[in-house]
């Protein structure tokens, strides 16, 4: 493995050591140690099955909900180990949220899909509520679209719409990190090119690790990306350095399309 | 053609024939049923007979206090077997680690559905009536009939709950919401017409059971109307019953027979399309 200095203006939010992750008897991910910077967009690219969505799933641990998986080794969130015995996952959760491959918003209103997450977090008062949900659908691009609409069911927009409502419900909860697993995947072009203006805007305000598997998404919005190959992180640098002049054969095959 | 095709077509014909005869006999024997029960039994209803208490031996009068009594141990019943049988299935389904234990509980399950009527009856007896001391009362039928419906219900929860995407957990869940809350304000509501769909089943068979209640509940008749869930109280299967094989008059009486099963028959579509009702009035407002 191959890991350059990080850039100096970025500091280290979310710091993984040593990560082993079993299903089963299947090893998924073997020793990952990487770093996370502060206010960057980071990529997880790699071919299907080499453990990248895994690694994401890791790091607010969504994977506690798979049965027989383990871990090994340490997820550092701001210096806190998230798999000490003593951390409440659902903590993790509300400081590092998820937007999922399938645009998955509730069979809820608008509105009631934002507010979801803050009401249950103990956000009661309307006033409070409603600037939260401006905010977050001004934050995901959304607002312009919707704002006469919020009480109609959120199963009624469109596909890209809809991610980008459940980009405004993650946002809602006020995250530190925003985890995007192949957030386009399900998008057509015009909808992906939202999401990646989108990506752009927010690593202002957030830490943001997305999974592709399109490569010129990872070119045009990330700033490190990281090239995963049967559980293991092959190379991990900056993004221009990966996609021009890769320091390992196999990274330099991979987004040449010789393999994968 | 030759005549290999030929006789494919016509074997396929005899086949297709078949499956339609199978469902056009299903179809007779549910209509011929209602058609018997109806035209034997819609010159009894009157006004009188749905609203007044039988009189002269039974050969008069009506069968309101039936009707209240099914009415009172039918909603009893849901009343145990919903909150309970949602709760196992919620268990079953959301929290318990699938393994043996919980293939044993659902062996459990489904044998508790094949064990005859009349055994929760004796059960009932045995622990309501004479162990905890409930008397002969809609409190015990209730609970007797309640333990008949559960595993219907349980049944019926699980295939809901398992119907609601994986997908909705998994984004309640990021946002950081604690499962027991998820389950709580996703799964459940996008499950309960579901749920309801299969308690309909349960509410048909608790209203209509008789065995149950013979030993837990019904009394033959009832001078005044219950007071309270420790009183016995008069049930339209089992006024079936006695007027067809205890009473002093079963040939005169035997209008009044036909009555009391459509009023029952009434009364159960008449609940399910309540719950027919709610569920679409849910499911207009749920949808994925």
């Amino acid at each position: 493995m191959v890991t350059l200095a990080r850039h100096d203006n970025g500091s280290t939010i979310i710091k993984t050591s040593g990560i082993n992750f079993y299903y089963g008897s299947f090893q998924a991910l073997t020793d990952i140690t990487m770093d996370f910077d502060r206010h960057r967009v980071t990529a997880l690219i790699g071919p299907s099955g080499c453990g990248k969505s895994t690694l994401l799933r890791l790091l607010n641990r969504m994977n506690d909900l798979i049965d027989g998986a383990r871990v090994g080794g340490e997820v550092l969130f701001e210096g806190m180990n998230i798999y000490a015995p003593e951390v409440d996952p659902v903590e993790v959760r509300r400081r590092i949220g998820m937007v999922f491959q399938k645009p998955n918003p509730f069979p809820k209103s608008i509105f009631n899909n934002i507010v979801y997450g803050p009401r249950l977090a103990g956000v009661a008062a309307k006033a409070d509520l409603e600037a939260l949900a401006e905010q977050s659908l001004r934050q995901a691009v959304l607002w312009d679209e919707v704002k006469d609409i919020l009480g109609r069911s959120a199963m009624t927009l469109s596909g890209g719409q809809q991610q980008r409502l459940c980009i405004a419900r993650a946002l809602a909860m006020k995250p530190d990190v925003l985890l995007m697993d192949e957030p386009t995947s399900a998008l057509d072009p015009i909808s992906t090119a939202k999401i990646e203006e989108l990506i752009d805007e927010l690593k202002k305000t957030y830490t943001i690790i997305i999974v592709t598997h399109n490569m010129q998404q990872a070119a045009r919005v990330s700033d490190t990306t990281g090239f995963f190959y049967l559980g293991r992180l092959i190379e991990y640098n900056a993004t221009e350095k990966i996609f021009t002049n890769p320091d390992v054969k196999q990274t330099e095959d991979y987004i040449t399309g010789r393999f994968g | 053609m030759t005549g290999t095709m030929k006789w494919r077509y016509r074997k396929q014909k005899i086949f297709f024939g078949g499956v339609r005869l199978a469902a056009l006999t299903l179809t007779a024997a549910l209509g011929g049923l209602l058609f018997f029960i109806f035209i034997n039994g819609f010159q009894a209803i009157s006004w009188e007979f749905l609203t007044q208490p039988p009189r002269d031996s039974m050969t008069k009068g009506g069968i309101m206090p039936a009707i209240l009594g099914t009415i009172y141990l039918t909603v009893g019943a849901i009343a145990v077997a919903l909150p309970l049988g949602v709760m196992a299935a919620v268990y079953l389904t959301e929290y318990a680690q699938q393994g043996r234990i919980v293939r044993a509980i659902r062996v459990g399950v489904n044998c508790l559905a094949g064990v005859p009527s009349v055994v929760f009856g004796l059960f009932g007896l045995g622990f309501f009536v004479v162990f905890l001391q409930f008397g002969s009362s809609i409190l015990s039928g209730a609970l007797t009939l309640g333990i008949l419906i559960l595993p219907t219900i349980i049944g019926a929860s699980e295939e809901a709950l398992k119907a609601v995407p994986q997908t909705f957990r998994e984004a309640s869940l990021a946002l950081g919401v604690s499962k027991w809350l998820t389950i709580w304000k996703i799964v459940l509501p996008n499950a309960l017409p579901g749920i309801l769909t299969g308690s309909i089943l349960g509410i048909g068979r608790a209203a209509g059971e008789t065995a149950p209640i013979m030993f837990t509940a019904a009394a033959f008749f009832t001078a005044k109307l219950p007071g309270s869930v420790f009183d016995e109280v008069m049930a339209l299967p089992y006024h079936v019953y006695v007027l067809a094989t205890a009473g002093t008059y079963i040939e005169q009486t035997r209008p009044l027979q036909y009555g009391t099963i459509l009023v029952l028959v009434a009364l159960v579509l008449g609940i399910d399309l309540i719950a027919i009702i709610i569920r679409g009035y849910m499911r207009r407002k749920k949808r994925w």
